[in-house]
């Protein structure tokens, strides 16, 4: 166990609790044995979607985005997410309501009746930050027990982990750097590949409007990571991997062929580097296996 | 009902502040914004166009075409418009103002119905809550049913795990807001049936199972 780095609210949100809390416990475990505690926000709710249910109405997505983050600043506790989604919808309620006293002002009249509000104390932060920020990558480094040498990694960033970047403050949103970082800490190799930065695909509604389209697009980028060689990909969105693991696995299906690109989250890439096998990390449950390479890695040692 | 555009610039002003809608006027047409655009190149959508369609007040056509539901809100165009056109915010916003409208897709709808039902967009079930309880042997201590809104009677005893049972008053909640915001209405919930005013050959043309 690292020293004590400091408690954090985990905003869980949706997919990552119901469909893959692979990633939730992996990510509670992974950060535990850096000293991040976590604990947990009773009755938070559906983030809700900055892309779905934001083009729907944004003047009910604000107050209950609000409401979300009133839960952690009634805890005392800044929030981490594992899902760009979460990470969008939280983090730009939050610049909102303090960009312009009157959204939160209304955001705060609404919440009054439900005996909460909302005050701009709980600051948003995506767990991929928290690894490379707080954690950082010397520390990462030095827990390596299983070096990813020779393994590939096809970066994935997602989109509202970095856009609009006026907003989310990560740097560059043509040049992002985080998950290059962690995957090299742990001595992996990233691969650039054509359209590295295209969306998954499943944003904004489009998966449940149209899941032909949605799953073409899908498509198209991990056949442009397989094109380079990757291994797998490695990507910091609970949202996104719904999509490239188990929408992967419907258009395999379509297609015909048997052949998957491994789809793995960021932090429990980090955790099979530091040792833990694929079950300790909660990657035998989903739909994409980790790459034979790394598979191979645990078998000779 | 004055212009789309002062729709949009009033609807979306009170979220952005009226600066970030005013940007569609500098719109010049330049096309950036297609050119970047990923979904662009597998579907119909022109987002150059969506903005000249606000430009020109074309309500209806804007209403009725598909292209309008084919971005992902992925930002790429808004970090690139040289003229400072919040793109993406302006989509969102175009999208509410035609839902307000009554132009919302049913499969859209399904994403209010079970957030008002349940709390969640895609909420727990019981297979997912026995992976959490071998994940949590496996892996690391998590609940069964995580202590989110998760309001779908019954599951937590179905489950076997009966003080994991949700609390009923965080439902509320999140009810009292969708009320307050006139949300409900929008999207044609009703309260007496717990469900969406729809036919099941609504749901049935639209695709989709009735079983929220
Ligand atoms: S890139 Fe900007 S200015 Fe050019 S067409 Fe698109 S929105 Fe208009
Ligand atoms: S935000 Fe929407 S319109 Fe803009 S590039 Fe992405 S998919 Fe296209």
């Amino acid at each position: 166990m690292g020293e004590y780095l400091g408690t954090y609210a985990y905003f869980l949100g949706c997919i990552t609790p119901n469909r893959y809390p692979g990633i939730e416990a992996a990510t509670k475990k992974i950060f535990k044995e850096f000293g991040v505690e976590t604990k947990e926000m009773e009755g938070a709710a559906c983030c809700p979607a900055p892309g779905a249910f934001g083009s729907l109405d944004l003047h009910t997505w604000l107050p209950i985005a609000a409401r979300n983050i009133a839960i952690a600043e009634e805890m005392d506790l800044e929030i981490y997410v594992t899902c760009n989604g979460c990470y969008g919808s939280l983090q730009e309620a939050d610049h909102l309501m303090k960009e312009h006293p009157k959204v939160k002002e209304e955001a705060n009249r609404i919440l009054g009746k439900i005996g909460r509000e909302y005050k701009g104390t709980s600051k948003i932060n995506h767990s991929i930050v928290l690894f490379h920020d707080l954690i950082g990558l010397d520390r990462i480094k030095e827990r390596v027990k299983i070096p990813m040498d020779g393994v590939n990694v096809a970066e994935h960033y997602g989109c509202h982990f970095l856009k609009p970047s006026e907003v989310r403050g990560q740097g560059s949103s043509e040049t992002p750097h985080q998950i290059k970082d962690l995957v090299e800490a742990v001595g992996a190799k990233a691969v650039d590949y054509k359209d590295m930065l295209m969306c998954c695909g499943a944003g904004g509604g489009v998966r449940s409007y149209d899941a032909y389209t949605s799953l073409d697009w899908t498509r198209q980028k991990i056949v442009n990571a397989m094109n380079v060689g990757a291994d797998c990909m490695v990507h910091p969105c609970a949202f996104c991997h719904l999509q490239l693991d188990r929408g992967q696995s419907e258009i395999a299906k379509a297609l015909g062929v048997t052949n998957m690109l491994p789809i793995i989250f960021f932090s429990q890439f980090i955790g099979l580097a530091m040792g833990f096998n694929e079950k300790e990390v909660g990657l035998d449950i989903q739909k994409t296996k980790i790459p034979d390479k790394i598979r191979d890695k645990f078998n000779s040692g | 009902m004055g212009t789309l555009m002062e729709d949009v610039i009033d609807w979306g002003g009170e979220i952005f502040g009226r600066e970030h809608m005013e940007t569609i006027k500098a719109c010049v047409q330049c096309g950036k914004c297609t050119g970047v655009c990923p979904s662009g190149r597998i579907t119909a959508l022109r987002t150059r166009k969506i903005f000249q369609m606000v430009q020109q007040d074309m309500r209806e056509e804007i209403y009725n075409s598909p292209e309008l539901w084919f971005c992902s809100t992925c930002y790429t165009c808004y970090e690139r418009c040289p003229k400072g056109v919040k793109t993406t915010d302006l989509i969102r916003v175009i999208r509410n103002v035609a839902s307000k409208d009554g132009y919302m897709h049913l499969q859209h709808k399904m994403v209010s119905l079970y957030v008002i039902k349940t709390g969640h967009t895609v909420p727990v079930n019981l297979d997912v809550a026995h992976m959490r309880e071998e994940l949590s042997k496996n892996v690391y201590p998590i609940d069964a049913i995580a202590p989110t809104v998760q309001r779908i009677p019954g599951i937590a005893d179905k489950a076997g795990y009966p003080e994991l049972a949700d609390k009923p008053e965080q439902m509320e909640q999140l009810r009292t807001i969708f009320k307050e915001t006139g949300h409900a209405k929008f999207v044609g919930f009703n309260w007496d049936k717990m469900d969406l005013d729809v036919s099941d050959e609504e749901m049935e043309a639209a695709g989709l199972k009735k079983k929220a």
